[in-house]
């Protein structure tokens, strides 16, 4: 059997030790009528042909290695320099359990510093956490903060109908048992200004997305005033890639600043695992949820870090606990601080800039053909959205086959006023070849 | 000495990785919405190798040493599931893409559906809970969300051994419903009178960890399950202890009615140093309806020519997303890897070696550490780290002695019924040999303990660092450091 060492003589020594005759033996206290199931699984195969089924499932799959993509809506095809992966694959790092005994866990618990370090300076928030599982999840748990901070006394949420549909999905999942109302998504035309009108002294929270999920990118400072004066946070939900380029929440006076770090050194992996990044202002520290790592000095006085404040977690708390989450997303947040050391001050603005300038270029290409047009009003960053004179299931079908590409997001299932809508992408994987491409793709099918 | 921080490296105007130009014409940056300071450090690529390879070696890990935490399954990792993972089709396909074009990922998605569907003897699965604590909020969800739907709204309890992990009752209290304790009898099982006691038309569930956490397969299984059912309520299943019913028992055949697993201990997905799991949950014919999705099924049957076409479904009443797309899909492909590779005959065989072992090594300690429940017990078990005539030492020093001999302590102070408890899970990829070896550690460990208790408290002596000052780290709290340009001093090495 693959990856069990015992020999048979090995099987004997240790049935006898324990004072047993088989291996059956020691299951006498499983109800003999349901023991030992004949489970209908195939039968065991070698590695050599594991792999060679694995690879033809993998080719079975178009990707973005081998076809463009214009596809984002929060998972992007970003260049992943060679040496994030490389520290990945070091057994140290992806072999290890969560951080418990520090003294042989300083490689784990001073990677995550520096990673709580470098998220904190991106955003300009005082505290991240070791990760959490994606931003979705993040967004999540930040009302749970936000409900706490109020002692389950405010029972409002606002969010944004330019945050993320899957993440305002997973905060009702999240919500539903909590009694809590959600406002704010219902009118596609709720801006800041109209989200600023639904605040009272029952929100909590209010919760915007920067870029939206239409790419657009803009000022939150009076949204974050108006919060402040009735009392609620302001959660904003980045895409941390963009902050190469854009000010950094925190001059808007966010509370809790969340987002997915995915475009940080993470592959779309058909969308998981991702990470969630979780900051927020110091005095909301003992309310957040995950873990957290700290700096201190060891017996001989030398610096060490471990984890701490773990008095917030389920281990300790048990259903007083801020969250019952227990693994993250670790290995995830060592990818993006590596991505970002790596990458650095320059690389990042590099990056940013790259999807800002070829983002723009394909928006203003395509602003010119007939039958299209730009939605978005004024600054995005990478994303934006184009009505079609046709159903964009038509139009992407037309661009595998003719350009070669995967085509935007069709935003008609999450959005029924946006019906003939697609949410484009540009990073800095997209040529300018394939951007024209696109175009002339998009040229092409309006008349056919 | 330890290693600088990132930012100690840094250098004002290292250039990092280099990047193409662009090559299409600019467009002018958004006014008022570019930063001023980008506070990230300038490393050349090979500082960034260098530092973070230095960091990997003060890291205790599977690939470099025993590692028999208990509760966490920390089983070998084989290396093809790295590989698979990172097939380009895998690695670089997009969650939206037109599902017609991602028809590979969703067959082998459906097949790790399928098969954990018949490991556990669930009829619905979902893949997309993102690990063991998400699995279970999931689950206590779906369990509300079924009673609510009878119009069964009393239901507001859930039932939780003082036994179980604390996830259990954290998952319970977010999903805003109620949770009791429940007392152990002294046998380590759940205790049937007091069970009994609580059982009424509010209960909507019980949260059972069998094995539980003391290793032990729960004698009453059958009784305290009927006894839920009796009275209206749901059981949901723990499976984070699942390595030992492979092949076993399937928890559905108990009557579990919804289960979590935990692809990263069971089904040798790595720990990552804390992630990211993967926590599918399975559920009974009533339930299967309730399941976050979206879930894989079947669209078009295929026949000898045609494979079929799988489709991405919503499930008719389902409580919703629990997250963004469709789960830890990375993690699903090692787990498929791992699953082809044991194969039918594989599953019961890792259970068996991995109880197997667990016996061996209770059966070479108990004579030097007290087992207080002393049985034949499944892939784990509970000593004390403690001796009547040793009263300074603590579980806690054995644990940091431990290390010295290259060994990762077992799991200490949990569960929390057990006095200074040492939670041992050796799992089946552990030869003979390494169990003699920690064997002979633990022996001589409580001679030492006996004879030089001074030499325990100051373990351990042969670790990159000494041991931490945990105290000062709540009491200052500094979480991170930030670079000079923003006014504080970077912290000096």
């Amino acid at each position: 059997m693959a990856y069990i060492p015992h020999t048979e003589d090995d099987r004997r020594t240790m049935l006898k030790a324990v004072g047993v005759r088989s291996l059956d033996d020691l299951y006498q206290a499983v109800p003999a009528a349901v023991r030992f199931p004949d489970l209908d699984l195939p039968e065991a195969v070698s590695e050599l042909e594991v792999m060679e089924e694995l690879q033809a499932l993998s080719e079975a799959n178009l990707d973005a290695r081998h076809t463009a993509c214009f596809l984002g809506a929060g998972a992007y095809n970003h260049f992943v320099p060679s040496v994030v992966d490389h520290i990945l694959l070091r057994g140290e790092f992806y072999t290890a359990y969560t951080p418990y005994q520090p003294e042989i866990s300083q490689g784990t618990l001073q990677a995550i510093f520096e990673y709580q370090s470098l998220i904190c300076n991106l955003t300009g928030m005082d505290v991240s956490n070791a990760s959490h599982y994606d931003g979705a999840t993040a967004l999540a748990e930040a009302v749970i903060l936000a409900f706490n901070h109020h002692r389950g006394k405010r029972t409002k949420v606002i969010l944004s109908p330019g945050v993320h549909p899957h993440y305002r999905g997973t905060v009702r999942t999240y919500m539903q048992g909590m009694g809590l109302t959600l406002a704010g998504d219902e009118a596609l035309g709720n801006d800041s200004a109209g989200l600023a009108g639904l605040l009272d002294a029952d929100t909590m929270m209010v919760a915007v997305q920067y870029p939206d999920f239409f790419g657009r990118i803009e000022d939150f400072t009076a949204l974050g005033k108006a919060a402040h004066a009735v009392g609620a946070l302001l959660c904003v939900c980045v895409n941390p890639l963009a902050l190469g380029l854009l000010k950094p929440p925190v001059e808007f006076d966010a509370d809790v600043v969340v987002g997915d770090g995915q475009p940080l050194g993470i592959p779309m992996s058909f969308g998981g695992p991702s990470l969630g990044h979780f900051t927020v202002r110091k005095e909301f520290v003992r309310k957040m949820a995950g873990r957290l790592v700290g700096e201190t000095v060891d017996s001989h006085g030398e610096r060490g870090f471990v984890l701490t404040l773990s008095t917030r977690e389920q281990h300790i708390k048990r259903e007083k606990a801020t969250s019952n989450i227990c693994t993250n997303v670790a290995l995830m947040a060592l990818a993006s601080a590596v991505y970002l050391s790596v990458m650095g001050k320059q690389g990042l603005r590099q990056v940013a800039e790259l999807c800002y300038h070829k983002a723009h270029y394909a928006a203003e290409q395509i602003r010119g053909l007939k039958g299209y047009s730009v939605w978005n009003r004024g600054d995005f960053f990478h994303e934006f959205v184009v009505r079609c004179p046709r159903p964009v299931a038509e139009i992407n079908r037309f661009l595998l086959e003719e350009c070669d590409s995967l085509g935007g997001y069709d935003l008609g299932g999450d959005y029924p006023e946006l019906k003939d809508h697609m949410l484009i992408a540009v990073t800095e994987m997209n040529s300018k070849e394939q951007i024209d491409d696109l175009v002339a793709g998009l040229k092409e099918v309006a008349h056919v | 000495m330890s290693e600088p921080l990132i930012y100690d490296l840094s250098a004002p105007g290292r250039p990092g990785v280099p990047l193409p130009a662009p090559d299409v014409p600019l467009t002018a940056l958004p006014k008022g919405l570019v930063r001023k300071e980008l506070p990230l450090p300038e490393l050349s690529e090979l500082d960034v190798v260098r530092h973070f390879v230095r960091l990997s070696h003060l890291n205790h890990s599977i690939d470099t040493g025993f590692y028999p935490l208990g509760s966490c399954t920390m089983k070998y990792n084989p290396k093809v599931n790295e590989d698979a993972a990172r097939l380009p089709g895998f690695a670089f396909s997009h969650p939206l893409q037109d599902p017609e074009t991602a028809q590979g990922n969703l067959a082998l998605m459906y097949s790790v559906q399928e098969w954990l569907k018949e490991i556990g003897g669930f009829e619905g699965m979902s893949l997309q809970p993102a690990a063991g604590a998400h699995g279970e909020l999931t689950g206590i969800l779906i369990i509300r969300a079924y009673h609510r739907s009878r119009g069964d709204l009393r239901r507001t309890k859930i039932l939780i051994p003082n036994s179980a992990h604390g996830t259990n009752p954290a998952s319970t209290a977010m999903s805003g419903m109620e949770v009791v304790e429940l007392p152990s009898d002294d046998r380590g099982n759940v205790d049937l009178q007091a069970l009994r006691a609580v059982c009424d038309d509010t209960v909507a569930g019980l949260m059972l960890t069998n094995p539980n956490t003391l290793g032990l397969f729960e004698e009453h299984v059958q009784e305290v399950v009927d006894q839920i059912h009796a009275c209206g309520g749901l059981v949901y299943g723990d499976g984070a202890n699942m390595n030992a019913l492979l092949g076993v028992v399937r928890p559905g055949d108990l009557g579990i009615d919804v289960m979590h697993y935990n692809l990263h201990k069971t089904f040798s997905t790595p720990h990552g140093g804390g992630g990211p799991g993967s926590g599918p949950v399975g559920v009974s014919q009533a339930l299967v309806d309730f399941l976050p999705g979206p879930i894989v099924e079947v669209i078009e049957v295929g026949d000898e020519d045609e494979a079929p076409l799988f489709g991405l479904v919503m499930p008719k009443n389902t409580i919703g997303r629990v997250k963004s797309f469709h789960g830890h899909f990375g993690m699903l492909v090692r787990a498929y890897a791992y699953i082809r590779m044991q194969g039918k005959q594989g599953m019961r065989a890792i259970a068996d070696h991995a109880v197997l072992n667990a016996n061996y090594l209770r059966a070479k300690l108990r004579d030097t550490y007290h087992v207080p429940y002393d049985r034949i017990c499944m892939h784990e078990f509970v000593a004390e780290g403690r001796w009547a005539d040793a009263p300074d030492i603590r579980a806690l020093d054995v644990a940091k002695r431990l290390m010295d001999f290259g060994f990762h302590p077992p799991t200490n102070y949990f569960p929390l019924i057990v006095h200074e408890a040492l939670m041992i899970e050796p799992t089946e990829t552990e030869s003979l040999q390494v169990l003699d070896a920690f064997t002979e550690a633990m022996v001589k460990i409580a001679g030492e303990a006996h004879t030089d208790p001074q030499l325990l408290h100051d373990a351990p002596h042969h670790t990159p660092v000494g041991r931490l000052d945990e105290v000062k780290a709540a009491k200052d709290l500094v979480l991170c450091c930030r670079p000079a340009e923003l006014g504080e001093p970077a912290k000096k090495s």
